[in-house]
This record gives structure tokens, sequence and C-alpha cells, in this order.
């Protein structure tokens, strides 16, 4: 049966990557079935949550929407990437600072759209950040600490916690 | 005390416990999970809100050898999940009660072949008539639960409800309605499960109360104790849409991986769990109060109805806090509450976030500006002259014993908004504007922890333990689910033993190992739970002082090398200590007097909001939040509660609707199911006024559930003070403003500046 099956290969977080999948099975299944790559989620199945994004050639893309032979060739980050050597990414250790991950599950998708937005436009407005980040949902953080995140990230200053940042005393 | 001295790690911003986990992608959720030979489960589920079951075909062009299939014949134990009392099949039995009943489950290797295997059951029906609304089952024909379709009811009286209507200057009535609300959990239910003769069932999964999962499997499986095993996975979401749930998923999934011989995984997709799972209760609250010429409330008559849908499940529970919270903040010596929960045949509504109160506020605050505007008064200051204070007692007659700072927090909230500022800027912008401005305010409290004698009666046994490995351990089956659990615990205990944040890990949520510290609801969790860690802590260092030579102000290589002489001599370090009422808490059950809740939580929100009388559209612009939640444990934590229970409170208030079709959650996606994005979420501003609680740990109280409770009545009165018309009901949406504004005002061009 497999053998039936394309083989394609990709480039993911910077290794090269073969497998023989279905080619209309969802890039996000091959990722986290086939590669053992389970950062990113699945929420909806549908694009509507972002949970499952990862970055595709440098745009950021609903894995779930994304048939694995559409991927054949491409340059794939997903979360597991993120951080090099052991070493935080600037955002990932802002959001560890301010508060960005609650329960943790639209972090990885949060994570990447965020990348993807600061490394358009390193440092972006409020509006910016909103409109950046408006196609993953987070139901915990009421999105505040995650725009401090993205924020410190951007300007290396842990509380600059910005818009929604307050006065606890 | 330790609640006034000096902390070295409490109150600090300490990094989230599990938090770098969560952010490399290495937190292993349930559907990360991938077993050696593991199956998949389905459900196959009723397609009507209520009828006999008369046959049940399996189409002949799948190959059924293949699958394993279960039905309530193969229940070993009580084919029931009970939680308050046992009317909810596990799988049903000859008869459904609600559209996504489960009837029959099945198995297979490739979860692939299962959606086909699950359409490819045929189940014919005797159609019986359904209930599908409160008012239908008020009908009390048919009768679908008991005798009369009530799932519970309270009577709550105080004073002489009857006798003060003659005296009274004015008399307001209103009535409230909320809808019902999807937890919308990132992370949808699941569940897997193995079983052995040998070990009987073990369960991982996504929950918040393990003990509960553990009660259901011991009875659904007919075993003892130590052969029911639960553990949590990381748990993406929960916001108490898994309190009762999982104990269905989890005996769904045993009892496939009982009758197949494999692992079996069982995970919702989307569709499935908005439509087959819990959802907060809808409301009907009806308010009849009378007031003397300076507007001080002299009685309150209130008629409360919710839909507790097709089974009793946690119904009367929620029932029992919407009716503790139904008066609001305020002192009124003459009150009448009656309170029922009705049976309709929908999914059973269950435990979100605030569980009933946020219904009942809704309707006392909205309430309140009706009867200032009645009144012709400020809506401010008719709350500010019935607020509480200590030493007043509250519509159960509970004593206010500790300090109530709700006149403080109202000032707060006013300054902060700028709250007279703005009202008058936009009255008079409103007029040439076709976006009209509003500002709106809600006062509440909210009960911390279980109500009345619910604490004495969970019993709750948690501690600390240090292991050879020289980390200390937090023992409790309270879990992490987002808010915080894993860090605020830690940081009580490496607190109170005198050692480092990285010094103290939290034991595997794994009844195997755990005590059972009750469930991880009711914002019990830093008050009631972080107080039994405080002490059992505490209680260590006095085992380690006085059996094994340890210091006072010792070291942290002292304090580990104490525990190892302990061990050596003792065979392990363990405190463990187990709940005790703060003294004065007594509750009467029957008459619904007393000290409902050990602590209250206080709080004044404030709303703007916009109203675009051309689109419809009602937007939050800025909101406010003045809170009193004793000690605030950890601030980013804690921000990001209250944050995200806002954001809740605002998709409820304007965005949540479920579309109901013959009782089937009609849309049961993302696409059509809309919660607030990052686009739509004004800002946020937190404030906390902190008043430690002696009885709390390190001097908290409640805080999980208190923000969603506010924003929805804050939100609609900007509304009233924007538009001039009182809303009534959520979620609000545009075409209710247009249903309202359109037929009054003509449509008109923003005026040019």
């Amino acid at each position: 049966m497999s053998a039936q099956w394309p083989a394609i290969r990709m480039t993911v977080n910077g290794e090269s990557r073969t497998v023989q999948a279905p080619a209309m099975k969802r890039l996000l299944d091959v990722l986290r079935e086939d590669l053992h790559l389970t950062g990113a989620k699945e929420g909806c199945g549908e694009g509507e949550c972002g949970s499952c994004s990862v970055r595709m050639n440098g745009e950021l893309v609903n894995s779930c929407l994304v048939p694995v032979l559409q991927a054949a060739g491409a340059t794939i980050q997903t979360v597991e990437g993120l951080a090099r050597n052991g070493v935080l990414h600037p955002l990932q250790e802002a959001f560890l600072q301010c508060g960005g991950a609650q329960c943790g599950i639209c972090t990885p998708g949060m994570l990447m759209a965020a990348a993807q937005l600061i490394e358009r436009n390193p440092h972006p407005s409020m509006a910016q950040i909103r409109e950046g980040l408006a196609g993953n949902l987070c139901r915990c953080t009421g999105f505040m600490r995650i725009f401090a995140s993205v924020i410190a990230a951007t300007t290396q200053q842990p509380e600059s916690a910005g818009e929604g940042a307050s006065d606890a005393r | 005390m330790s609640t006034t001295a000096t902390t070295r790690i409490v109150g600090a911003t300490v990094p989230r416990k599990e938090g770098v986990d969560k952010l490399v992608g290495r937190a292993v959720y349930v559907d990360d999970v991938a077993r050696e030979g593991m199956w998949h489960g389905a459900t196959v589920r009723s397609t009507i809100p209520r009828g006999i079951i008369r046959s049940i075909a399996f189409d002949p062009r799948i190959d059924w050898s293949a699958f394993t299939v279960v039905t309530a014949a193969d229940v070993p134990g009580k084919n029931r999940i009970q939680l308050v009392v046992a009317d909810q099949p596990c799988l049903a039995e000859g008869q459904v009660n609600h559209c996504d009943e489960p009837i029959l489950l099945l198995a297979h290797p490739d979860k692939h072949k299962l959606l086909d295997a699950v359409g490819a059951v045929k189940i014919e029906y005797d159609l019986l008539p359904a209930v599908l609304s409160i008012e239908e089952s008020e009908k009390q024909n048919p009768i679908i639960l008991g005798e009369d379709n009530i799932i519970k009811s309270f009577l709550l009286e105080k004073g002489d409800a009857d006798a003060a209507w003659a005296a009274a200057a004015h008399i307001v009535e209103g009535e409230y309605r909320t809808g019902a609300q999807e937890h919308l959990y990132i992370e949808n239910n699941g569940m897997i499960a193995e079983w052995s003769v040998e070990n009987g069932i073990t369960v991982w999964g996504s929950l918040q109360c393990p003990y509960y999962v553990h009660k259901t499997l011991r009875s659904v499986f007919d075993l003892p104790d130590e052969k029911v095993r639960v553990i949590q996975t990381e748990t993406g979401g929960a916001f108490g849409g898994k309190e009762d749930y999982p104990s269905t998923l989890a005996s769904h999934a045993g009892l496939l991986a009982m009758k197949s011989g494999h692992v079996v995984k069982m995970v919702y997709d989307r569709m499935e769990d908005l439509a087959a799972t819990t959802k907060r209760h809808p409301s009907r609250v009806r308010h009849r109060t009378a007031l003397d010429k300076e507007g001080r409330l002299l009685a309150m008559e209130i008629d409360l109805a919710t839909d507790g849908g097709a089974y009793s499940t946690l119904s009367a529970t929620v029932l029992s806090r919407a009716t503790l919270h139904s008066c609001g903040p305020y002192v009124c010596p003459n009150i009448r509450v009656h309170a029922r929960a009705w049976a309709t045949n929908t999914v059973p509504y269950g435990a979100f976030r605030g569980f009933g109160a946020p219904q009942a506020i809704f309707a006392i605050e909205r309430h309140m500006d009706e009867i200032a505007a009645s009144l012709g008064i400020d809506p401010i200051e008719l709350r500010r002259s019935n607020f509480l204070h200590d030493g007043d007692r509250n519509a159960t007659d509970q004593l206010m014993r500790e300090p109530v700072i709700l006149d403080q927090l109202l000032d707060r909230a006013l300054a902060e908004s700028g709250y007279y500022v703005r009202r008058e800027r936009y009255a008079h912008e409103n007029a040439t504007s076709a976006v009209k401005r509003g500002m709106g305010i809600a006062a509440f409290y909210h009960g911390s922890g279980f109500t009345g004698s619910g604490e004495l009666y969970l019993n709750s046994l948690a501690g600390v333990d240090v292991p050879a490995d020289h980390k200390a351990r937090v023992l409790v089956s309270n879990t992490e689910f987002g808010q915080g659990t894993n860090t605020i615990l830690t940081q009580i205990a490496a607190e109170a033993l005198g050692v480092e944040f990285s010094d103290v890990i939290m034991a595997p949520a794994d009844t195997a190992h755990i005590p059972n510290s009750g469930p991880t609801v009711a914002s019990r969790t830093s008050m009631v739970v972080g107080r039994l860690i405080e002490r059992a802590s505490l209680q260590l260092l006095a085992m380690l002082r006085q059996d094994a030579g340890l210091g006072e102000r010792a070291s942290r290589d002292a304090f580990f090398a104490a525990c190892d002489r302990y061990r050596a001599a003792h065979g392990k370090v363990e405190s463990l200590c187990r709940y005790e009422a703060p003294p004065g808490i007594h509750w009467d059950d029957k008459t619904y007097h007393g000290e409902a809740y050990g602590a209250y939580a206080w709080a004044i929100y404030a709303a703007q909001v916009a109203v675009d009388t051309v689109t419809y559209s009602a937007e939050v612009e800025e909101f406010w939040t003045v809170q009193e939640v004793g000690r605030v444990l950890h601030p980013v934590l804690a921000k990001g509660q209250i944050e995200g229970g806002v954001a809740q409170g605002i998709g409820y208030a304007l965005y949540e609707k479920v579309v109901w079709q013959n009782g089937h959650m009609a849309n049961n996606q993302m696409t059509n199911y809309i919660m607030p994005t990052a686009e739509d979420v004004p800002p946020i501003h937190v404030i906390f006024e902190e008043i430690p609680f002696r009885y709390g740990g390190y001097g908290a109280k409640g805080i999980g559930e208190l923000p969603h409770d506010g924003p929805a009545p804050a939100i609609l009165n900007a509304i009233r003070d924007a538009t001039g018309v009182a809303f009534n009901a959520i979620p609000l949406l545009p075409e209710d403003l247009f249903e309202r504004l359109g037929a009054r005002q003509p449509v008109e061009e923003p005026a040019l500046p």
C-alpha cells in the first residue's frame, strides 16, 4: 500500500526529511504522525483557530489545510524549530516572562504567527500585532499577555507590557 | 499567620512551572500520545431530541468483524455517569433524551475508517414529544424527568418579603435572559484507555478532576479503588468544560479498551465536541424590587430559572451558586429567591467558569441600572447607597466579618476609567454622531470555594513530600489547565519550606500517586488547596526540626540534608494536611442560611462601548477591572486570569450564540460559533487592591471565576447608556440591536467634524 504513495521531500526545521504519504494527507498529520513533531495542534480542522500554524516557504499556513503534496520541496518551520541549540527564541523568552502562554495549546501556532509577524515587521504597532495574530485564537489569555510578549520580544524590554498593562499593587 | 510577612517567592513573577515545555512544543497533550498497537474510538449518537430506539442496523457494506462495537449491554457495572443524581446513562438504553446522546461505541485500528462506520450504523426511533426550552418545560406536559421536570429547586428567604411592598416608594420589575455558551477550549476533549484483568483500567486524558473520573470509572466498571487509575495529560483549556464530561469520555474509551483488548484513543473533533459536550446553562431571571424614596432596597423577589438539559449532571450545584449570587453585593432586609433548574431535551448543561453566578449577576446588575433609570438617579449612587460593608449581613444572613471595600473599589474604577468625564463627553457627542458611546459598570462578589458545607464534605487531603532526588513535590489532585495551578502551588511550598522555586515540582497528576485534594473548580485552588500546601509545608519543617535536627532559618542545603536524615530514619519524608474550616462557618442546607462561602472576592468592572447605528455593531472599546481577591500570589498569572475571563465575558455578551435546531447545536464549528479574536478584544486594565485573607494560601482568595461575572452586565449597561434602550438578553448580536434601534432611529450619516 505505502509503496503506491509518493515520496515527498521537505526541509523541516533545517533538516531534510522524506515521507511516504498519501498526497492529500494533511501536512498537520504528516508532521505529527510521520515526523513525530507534535508541537502543531489541531483545534478545529478547518483553518479557523490557527493552532496548527507552521511556516512554509516563509508564509504562515494552517497546516490542517495543506495537502502534503503541496509541501513537496518546501521549507517548513514548526515550533520545535524556534529554539536553537537549547536557547529559547526571543519570542519564547518573552512569552515565558510576560505570561503569553497559559494552557499552551494555541501557543505553538501563536508563536509561529508572531515569528512571521516580527520577521516581516520588526517593530509592529499594536494594530499590526492585532492583525498579525487575528488568525490565531486563544481562549485563555484574552490576548493581552500575548500582545505584551510580542512587544517585549521586539523591544527586549520584558516589562514594557504595553496595551493592557496595568498596575497591580 | 504568614499572610502579612514579607515573602520571597509568593507575590513574585516566577516563570510558569511548565512554561518552557509549552513554548518549545514539548508538552504532551492527549492527542500527542501514540501507543504501539493503539486503536481509535468513535461514538454513534442520537439524531433526535427524544424517542424510543426501535432498531439498530449495521450496513453490510462495512466489514464489521474488524470493529469492536460496544453498547450499554457491555457495561460491567452501573450504566450511569453520576455527579449528583444517577440519571445519566453512560450509553443510552432503549430511549434517548437529547440529540447527540451516545448510543453505541466503535473502535478500529485505523481512525480514518471510523467516520464511515459511524454513518453506517442506522438507528430507527419512535419519536416522543420533546421539550426544548424553559417555558416548554414549565408547562410540565410532557414530563420528561422525574415528576415535574424540575431537576432542583431552592427557596432562599430573608425577613418578610411579602410585607415590604405596601411601604415601598418604588417597585421595579424586570426580566433578564442569558444564552448557552460554549467553553471553546482550543483542545477538544480526549482520552486514552488501557484495560487488563490484572491492573483494571487506566486512563490518560484532558481533564480537571482526576478523582471525579476515578469515581465514575469505579462505578461503571465495578472495580475497587486500586484497579482504577486516572492520569491527567497536559490540558489545553477547560473552563469547567472538563469538570464533568471527562467522566463520560473516560468510560467510553475504557469500555472500548476492555472489549477490544487494545489501548483505545478517543479524541473528539471540533464539531463533535461542540455538539455533544456541556455548555453554560441558559437562564431567565425575573426581578421585582421594592425601594424606599431614597433608593434603598426594601425587598427583592427573584424568580430564577435555568435550563438544565436532559440529565441532572451539575445543574443543582450550578443553581445553588446562581441563587446565592442573585441578590448582588447589596444590603436588603427582605428577600425571596425561588430558583428552579428545568429539564429539557438538550445536551446536559454543565460547569462553566462562574458556575451560575454570571447568569445571576447579569440579571441583578442589569436590573440595578433599570432601577436607577426608573427612579431617575445615578446608577453609581444607587449601588453605593446599597453596598454591603463589613458588619452587614448578606442574603443568607452571613455576617461580613472580613473587610469589604466596595466603596474603595468603586472610587478606583471611576477614577481609572474617567467614568463621569467620559459619560458627559459621550452624552454631548452622541447627539450628532451615528456612533453612540456609553459607559457602564457592574458591582459584584464571587464566593470562593465550595458552597456552604461543601468544603467539609470534600474533606480534602494535600501535602508535600521530598523524595531522595532532592526535589520537594506538591501532592495534590488539583490540575493545571492554563490557570497556573502548578506555579502557584509550588510557589507556596517553596516559600513555606524556605527553599528555591526551582527546588519544588508538582507530583504527577496520577491517582496512583496523589491524594484527593478535591476537584479543580470553584475558585478553590489558591485559597483552599494553597492553604493546605502552606500548612503541610510548615508541618514538614516542624517534623524536620523535631526529628532531624533542622535549625531555625536553615539554608536550603541544610533543609535537604535534614530530609535525608529524616528519610533514613522514617523511610520517607511526607507531610499531609486535611481541610479545616475557618472558624465560624455554619451552613444550613434546608433553610439556605449561614456562611455560604468561606470568603468572597469583590469587584467593580467598567466598560466603554460604542454602538454603530449604521452597522448595528456594538464594540467594547476599553475595559477596566478593579478587584480585591486577597493576596495576589503571582502578578502576571493573576492579570492573565482576569484578562482571559473578561475576554470570555465579552464573548458571552456580544458574540457567542449557540444556534439550536430541534435540540441540536446547528453552528457547531469555529466558523460560525464566534469568539472574540485578537482584533476584537479591547485594552483591558487590571487593578488589584490586596487584602490578605487569613485562611487562604498566603492570603489568597479565589480569582478564576470572578472575571467572567462582570463583563456582560457592564457592557449592556454601557449600551443602555449609549442608546437609551434597555437590552435585557445576551448574547446581544447586531440583529438584536437592529430590531430595537432600527425601528427607532433613522439611519443617518455620521456628522462631519
